[in-house]
């Protein structure tokens, strides 16, 4: 039988604010356990949360971001649970009147095609804290540094329809989010998490089968595995005459399995209602248009002007606008050298395969744009090949000065002396009696041989171009 | 609408409220007298009237971003139960 797949995902992302949603606590990564919990992180009785204003405006800065419609009145509600790392007793969430209502994206898929993808809401909610297990005899560590960090958790329509989708939807979101600077999008560190609703129906079905809930996914990599084993799992339990549970699954990335989770209550049964501590939170059109003006241009308006200005592909446009810091880098590099074509495949190919091969962030490139700029400037001018300028890349990573006396020093200036370089054509025509003869009877592929020979001699230096027409003049 | 004992139970259970069994059938009754007063309240038409989520007419404050509390580790863990290598320890709860 053929299945179609149906997603939709929760995804949790971390605000980066300096201080907690309701308290002034600061939220740092990597601190002592305990050292940013105080008594409102607590719940020490008689302390009342008070909304940081930045979380607020970053949510309607994503909002804005997706078309969404903008709550202008929220409302914060409880949702009521008992577990030790969440000492009030309840999470401050929103349910009903949430800060950014139904919003879309556009997904690129591999064929090329875009999809838009539905945002059915994002709200704003507080973290709990961290349970440790490991190393108390019957008893668990609580550290509660996390307990109220903002999150904004961002929930789509089902209208992923595979695997690759949810990744693309994934990255696309992770983009936005770096691109508006409300996250860092760290998933190792946790501030960005996913959530994946999957089911299965028969292909051509219009009503949804019934979903699981697969928690804990925290990389792109596994986003894509547990939902294809989630996927896998379903089929074979319908194909067997099975019924899928609704219920929550946890993905287990040392298996590669996804596994039925016991829940914490005997029922999902969370209880909502208004938040007491809390008022309305009201904005008014010039709190929203305040934000509207500092929207940065987002990744899909940044790549359709790439293809206009620079005259890029798509796809090279595509690739240089993933982030922000690479689209800036790649700009930089074109504004110095004036090659917009060539510096798209330097940034895109040699040098993001040197930051991929060493686990670099672009801002933390031991090559800046401007010195980039510089050596694609002596690519422009036939100072080097771009074969040689390969060389000299390497060098700067070594060497801080400047890309001419890189050069200079190495001496790998290109030879564009035509007398020097038919010297060398010369030597190769008289050295190679035997080759000649054989590409004046009609043989042409042994050109490349009198190329590889006169390019060999000139240690890599002469100009490819001027080399070859002087080889062919000669070969006549 | 009527409410009864297992279901008394069952949100005892949710809240983390001990409740006997004389005194559920006991809540049970209350509960459902509510719950009938409810009933009479939902009759009213409430089409044109706006949720209410706060009996105050005001709207919430905000605060700067900005960290305003220092680390009070110590003293926060003197008055706790338990705790130890700065972490706060609770019964084990691993499922």
């Amino acid at each position: 039988m053929q299945w179609e797949t149906v997603i939709g995902l929760e995804v949790h992302v971390q605000l980066s604010t300096q201080s907690k949603l309701f308290s002034g606590s600061s939220i740092q990564f990597g601190a002592e356990p305990n050292t940013q919990a105080n008594i409102f992180d607590l719940a020490l009785p008689g302390t009342l949360p008070v909304l940081n204003e930045e979380a607020l405006k970053m949510a309607v800065r994503f909002g804005l971001a997706i078309g969404a419609e903008i709550g202008m009145r929220s409302v914060f509600d409880r949702k009521n649970y008992f577990y030790p790392d969440l000492p009030k007793g309840y999470q401050v969430s929103q349910l009903d009147f949430p800060t950014v209502g139904k919003g879309s994206l556009s997904i690129e898929l591999e064929d090329g095609t875009e999809k838009t993808i539905g945002v059915t809401r994002a709200h704003m909610e507080e973290d709990a804290g961290k349970s440790l297990h490991e190393d108390f005899q019957g008893a668990s560590g609580i550290d509660l540094n996390r307990a109220g960090t903002p999150l904004l958790e961002i929930v789509s329509e089902p209208d992923l329809r595979s695997a690759e989708e949810a990744v693309a939807y994934l990255k696309k979101l992770h983009s936005i989010i770096r691109y508006l600077d409300i996250s860092d999008g760290n998933m190792a560190q946790g501030s960005m998490r996913c959530d994946a609703n999957v089911s299965i129906r028969p292909a051509g079905e219009s009503e949804l089968g019934t979903r699981t809930e697969t928690k804990n996914i925290n990389s792109f990599k596994f986003v894509e595995k547990a939902i294809n084993h989630e996927v896998q799992r379903q089929q074979e339990v319908l194909e067997d005459g099975g019924r899928i549970v609704q219920e929550t699954r946890l993905y287990d990335s040392d298996r590669d399995e996804t596994r039925s989770m016991r829940s914490k209550e005997v029922a999902n049964d969370y209880r909502y209602f208004p938040e007491p501590d809390l008022l309305p939170v009201v904005i008014d059109e010039s709190f929203v248009n305040a934000i509207r003006e500092t929207l940065p241009e987002l990744p899909d308006a940044k790549r359709v002007r790439f293809v206009e200005e620079y005259k890029l592909s798509d796809y090279d446009a595509g690739v240089l606008v993933t982030s922000r810091e690479l689209a800036e880098y790649y700009e930089a590099v074109v504004a110095r050298c004036g090659d917009a074509k060539l510096s798209a495949n330097w940034v895109s190919v040699e040098l993001q395969g040197l930051l991929n091969k060493n686990d670099w962030e672009i801002s933390a490139s031991p090559i800046q744009a401007e010195r980039l700029g510089d050596l694609i400037a002596r690519i422009i001018d036939n100072t080097i090949s771009g074969k040689i300028a390969k060389t000299v890349f390497e060098a700067m990573l070594e060497d801080a000065s400047s890309v001419d006396s890189i050069i200079e020093s190495k001496g790998l200036k290109q030879v564009t002396d035509s007398g020097a370089i038919e010297k060398l054509v010369d030597e190769v025509i008289a050295n190679n009696p035997e080759q000649v003869e054989q590409y004046r009877a009609g043989k042409e592929k042994v050109f490349g041989f009198f190329v590889g020979q006169a390019m060999k001699a000139s240690k890599g230096k002469a100009n490819p171009a001027q080399l070859n027409d002087l080889l062919k003049e000669k070969l006549k | 609408m009527a409410l009864d004992k297992s279901e008394v139970e069952k949100i005892a259970h949710l809240a983390r409220l001990h409740i006997d069994t004389e005194e559920a059938e006991e809540v049970a009754g209350r509960i459902t007298d509510i719950l009938a007063l409810i009933d009479q309240m939902q009759s009213i038409d409430t089409a044109t009237t706006e949720p209410l989520a706060h009996p105050l007419d005001v709207v919430q404050r905000l605060r700067a971003d900005e960290v305003t509390e220092a680390n009070h580790r110590d003293e926060l863990q003197e008055i706790a139960p338990s705790a130890q290598e700065g972490l706060y320890l609770v019964p084990r709860v691993i499922e």
